[in-house]
């Protein structure tokens, strides 16, 4: 008796983005709301970080809602509905569930139920992790189309008298679907982490430490300075690489999309990467804030919203942050 | 090969001047990084990174808040060279 040989899945041979949208917190926090507790000033939030408001989201308003919204955007866009997404992929480190999955809920809210559905826990790179796995997985066949959201309310894992991260957040959540494509829209994704920096952005204790020493309430920190050269130095390479995987050069470029996580970091990124005065550059953070897996759609968004950039548009985009992880591709935008 | 103390303060008066838009005649060893040059934390970590590249050397970023002046700077740059 000889043994069935299995079928294995494939895929279309090309991706892109069909659709994108975003939605930010309602509220509009200024720089002299916050500096108070960290005995700063307007001036020294814009001097170092280039914020001038960030966007946060009521009381009324959680994770998900903020990713419903952005995901019913981006199927609008789409031309899709529910129905028709087949994985959902929420990217978060703000839902404060550990089970079951944020991801499965709002699959069920936007009517995508039985889509496969799960949560990815890779901070400010998640909707570039996020846009990596959604394209293997529809050209392998796992998926036809795909739902990629990252989505945050940072504002719930903040301390007021932080000096180090606090005062950059802010709430939002921006999403897209991938799916098929006559012709590649999606470059590969370079990826990775570095976890021996764990330590460098980090949650301030466990939920068993808050259960166990009654510990307050865990919150975000960063060691600002040592992650700014990390996220230059160590990042401009990786979008470096994203470029030559992708088979572009700067001046292939149309926009540039990092995370936005500090106008300083993206400043210099420009220079590492040498990109031409002509490279649209995403600078969303100076009215958003950083809104960590949110940050990059969101600026994508605004910018195709305002015209700065249209359809078509070869963008280079870079989410890097907390594990310490990261990934980066170029990508068409829809 | 390793710098000489005089190559490396010229060049790092030149990463320092580039960085601050300071004239370079003004970027001395006795000047302080924070007080004199006003140079901040992030710029500071642009300086650290740019001189490890030039000098081929390593800076510990534990080191950082130890090296108050200009001169400081290139002591531990001499010494860190391999």
């Amino acid at each position: 008796m000889t043994r069935p040989t299995l079928t294995q899945s494939s895929g279309p041979a090309h991706t892109r983005i069909l659709g994108l949208g975003g939605v930010r917190g309602e509220l509009v926090v200024t720089n002299d709301e916050l500096v108070g507790p960290i005995d700063s000033s307007d001036e020294w939030i814009r001097q170092r970080t280039g914020i001038i408001t960030r966007r946060r989201a009521g009381a009324d308003t959680d994770v998900l809602d903020l990713a419903e919204g952005a995901a019913r955007a981006a199927l609008d866009d789409a031309g899709l509905s529910g129905a028709d997404i087949d994985a959902v992929i929420l990217s978060t480190v703000t839902y404060f569930h550990q089970t079951p999955s944020g991801a499965a809920i709002l699959a069920d809210r936007i009517g995508a139920t039985p889509a496969a559905a799960y949560d990815i826990s890779a901070a400010c790179a998640g909707y570039c992790y996020g846009i990596g796995q959604a394209d293997a997985l529809v050209r392998a066949g796992a998926a036809h189309n795909v739902l990629v959201i990252g989505a945050e309310k940072m504002s719930e894992f903040v301390d007021p008298t932080d000096r180090s991260i606090s005062f950059l957040l802010g709430d939002g959540a921006g999403a897209v679907v991938i799916g098929p494509s006559d012709i590649p829209g999606i470059g590969p994704t370079i990826w990775g982490s570095d976890g021996s920096q764990a330590h460098s952005i980090r949650q301030t204790h466990s939920w068993l430490d808050m259960r166990d020493s009654g510990a307050g309430w865990p919150t975000l920190r960063q060691e600002g300075p040592s992650v700014y050269k990390w996220a230059v130095w160590k990042m401009a390479p990786i979008a470096q690489q994203a470029m030559e995987a992708a088979g572009v050069g700067p001046d292939d470029i149309d926009v540039f999309i990092p995370h936005q996580a500090n106008m300083r970091i993206i400043d210099q990124m420009i220079k590492q990467l040498k990109l031409p005065d002509t490279v649209v550059v995403a600078r969303d953070i100076a009215d958003t804030g950083n809104t960590s897996a949110a940050s990059i759609p969101l600026a994508t968004e605004r910018l195709l919203r305002e015209g700065q950039v249209s359809s078509g548009a070869l963008a280079l985009q870079i989410g890097f942050g907390a594990g310490l992880v990261y990934a980066a591709q170029v990508v068409v935008l829809p | 090969m390793a710098y000489t103390e005089q190559e490396i303060l010229a060049g790092l008066v030149e990463i320092v001047s580039e960085e601050t838009g300071l004239p370079a005649d003004s970027v001395l060893p006795e000047k302080s990084f924070t007080d004199d040059l006003d140079i901040d934390s992030l710029s500071m970590m642009t300086i650290v990174t740019l001189a490890e590249e030039k000098f081929d050397v390593r800076i510990p970023d534990d080191e950082v808040k130890n090296l108050a002046t200009v001169g400081d700077a290139v002591s531990f740059i001499v010494g860190a060279q391999g």
